[in-house]
Order: C-alpha cells, then structure tokens, then sequence
C-alpha cells in the first residue's frame, strides 16, 4: 500500500511539473540557467540510472551478465539499432551469459 | 507512423520491466496513465528494481520530470492553449509532443502536431504497457529471461541521444562515478539522487563559465528542442521533429 502512495504522489508531481510550464511567466523562459541545468540533470540521471542498473545490488556493486547487457547495448547503439533492438539485445545477452553458467 | 510503432514498443518493454521491477501490474498501468512521462516511468521503477525506496523513486521520477516544465513554456509560447485545453495539453506535454509541434511552423500545424501526436502516443502508451505487464507478469524469473539486462540497456538508450559533443558526455561520465562510489555508503535509490545533485552543479557553474567565457556551447543540454530559435529561421526545414527521442 505504501508503493501505492508513492506511485500516486509521483504522479501527481509530474502533473504539477507539466502544468507549471504552463502557468509561470513567459519572461522565465530566458534564463538559459535554469533550462541547462535542467539539461544536465536528466543527462545524470540516465547516466546513473544505466549504472545502478549495470552495477548495483543492494548496496553492494555486482560484476555479473548485466555488464554484457551494457557492453552489447552500447555496441548496438553504435550500430544505430533502433531502442527496442537495443533492449532485446540486452536481454539476450544476459539471458545467454547466464545459460551458459555466469552471474 | 514511426513514432507510434516505437512508441508501441517502448511501452511494452516499460511494462515488462515495471511488473519484474516488483511494481503490480495495476501500478504499472497507473504509472503510465497518470504520470505519463517515459523517462520518470523508467526512473520509478529503476530505482524500485534496485531495492530502493518509494521516497527515492519518486524523487527520481520527479528529477527527471523537470525538462517538462520547460516543454511546457515552449509550446506555451508557441501557441498558447486557453482554458480547460490548458490543462489537458499540460498531461500530454512529452518529448514526442513537443518536438512534432516545434517541428511545424505555422501556429496552426504546431498545434494540431502537438496533439495529434500526445494523444496518439497517450493511447499508444497505455494500450502496450498493458500487453508488456501481463506479459511480464506471465513469463516467471525475469532473470531467466535477462529482464534486467533489458533495463539496463534501456537506459542506456535513453541517454544515448543526448550524449552530443564532449560536455555531455563528461557529465554522463561524472555523474556514473559519482552514482558508483555513493552505493556502498547511502540506501539503494539515493545514489541516483546524489548524481542528480552533481549534474545539477556542474550545470551551475558550467553555465557561470560559460557565460563568462564565451557563447554557450548548448548542444545535447538543452532539453532538446528551442522554438525560438527555430521561428528565427523557420526556413529551414524540418529535422528538429527528429530531435526529440524519448517520452
């Protein structure tokens, strides 16, 4: 039930958040400041989204077939596959390393 | 066309993850319904898989939801829904909505982009989270099947777009450092919180420099897409519609 409030209350923040851009002068709109902050932060937490999901149990860190699933997900990405190839790769690889006896 | 098969896609692949994140397939749907942003679904139910906290969680999510606010300006300014329109545009204000609008130049074909492409994605989205989550929730041990090596290649291409030019991408690796050593020390979901704060430093003071220095170099930090700038040469063709990748 706890989860429950939790998913409720984050969306109700988002809302909050997409209505406010509605709501706030349109002068706000110029400060550059505030717009790349918000840039760099979505870069870092993707950055460290992709690494707690690679790396992370618990508080502990794990090198197991997650790596394999980052490594052929970027080599995907190079390749210029498309976002679910990417994440299909990534489950097979994991999925595969696992078959064969790792993490 | 494209967008909705992607969009198809993707929304399988959130509620697959959802449901094996631990999340129910109820709260799975509820995410995609009511919050409506793919990038804070993702966070939410990444830090939960994780063994974080429903405080961390909605913090990330939250985080992650601010680039809306600024959408939300943009298309404000673009074509400035009035009344109750006001707040259904506001629940559809996503990266694919804000870039096929910018993406038109006339105020006409800006609004009609915007809302053919939000409500066309808000159904999409729904209807294949769903049929991902019942999946999810039919296939047993999601490690069985490398469900977790699924979401960390989603998030990785999530943020791969946006690693355009070097400072991008030495704030994605800062900030993966920064997320590496804080896990031993701080509950699961916080290290994602202590990244945030670092990007949000370096944004600080990349911007005091930069301003101080020289004209910005804004490629990949901006929230994707500037329509001022596009209305100053709206000659010059469509290619921002391709800019926005990811709800």
């Amino acid at each position: 039930m706890n989860l429950w409030f939790w998913v409720i209350a984050s969306c109700a923040a988002a809302y909050a958040i997409k209505l406010l851009g509605y709501l706030v002068p349109r002068r706000w709109m110029k400060n550059e400041r505030m717009t790349r902050i918000a840039g760099t932060v979505t870069i870092g937490l993707l950055a460290s989204l992709t690494v707690v999901n690679a790396l992370g149990n618990g508080q502990a860190l794990a090198f197991d077939a997650r790596i394999g699933s980052l490594a052929a997900a970027a080599v995907a990405l190079l390749l210029r596959a498309p976002f679910l190839v990417v994440v299909i790769v990534g489950a097979a690889v994991a999925a595969g390393l696992r078959l064969l006896g790792w993490g | 066309m494209s967008i909705a098969v992607a969009t198809g896609l993707y929304g399988i692949s959130f509620g697959a993850l959802g449901v094996t994140s631990g999340l129910s397939v109820l709260q799975t749907m509820a995410l995609s319904l009511l919050m409506f942003t793919g990038g804070s679904q993702f966070a939410f139910i990444g830090v939960i898989a994780g063994g974080g906290s429903g405080a961390a969680a909605g913090a990330a999510a939250t985080l992650l939801g601010i680039r809306n606010a600024v959408y939300g300006m943009q298309l404000n300014a673009m074509f400035g829904p009035r009344g109750w329109r006001r707040f259904a545009a506001a629940h559809v204000t996503i990266d694919e909505s804000t870039a096929t609008a910018s993406g038109q130049s006339d105020r006409l074909e800006q609004r009609r982009g915007f809302w053919s492409a939000g409500l066309g994605v808000f159904v999409l989205w729904n209807l294949f989270t769903a049929v991902g989550a019942f999946a999810g929730n039919a296939i047993g041990d999601p490690k069985q099947w490398g469900l977790d090596g699924a979401a960390v290649a989603a998030f990785l291409g999530l943020l791969w777009p946006r690693l355009k030019g070097r400072e991008p991408a030495a704030i994605a690796v800062v900030c993966a450092l920064a997320t590496v050593l804080a896990v031993p020390f701080v509950p699961p979901g916080v290290p994602i919180l202590v990244a945030a704060l670092v990007a949000g430093v370096l944004g600080w003071v990349s911007h005091a420099r930069a301003a101080a220095d020289r004209p910005l170099e804004m490629e990949g930090l901006e929230p994707d897409l500037d329509p001022y700038a596009h209305r100053a040469h709206r000659d010059e063709g469509p290619d921002e519609a391709s800019r926005g990748d990811s709800a």
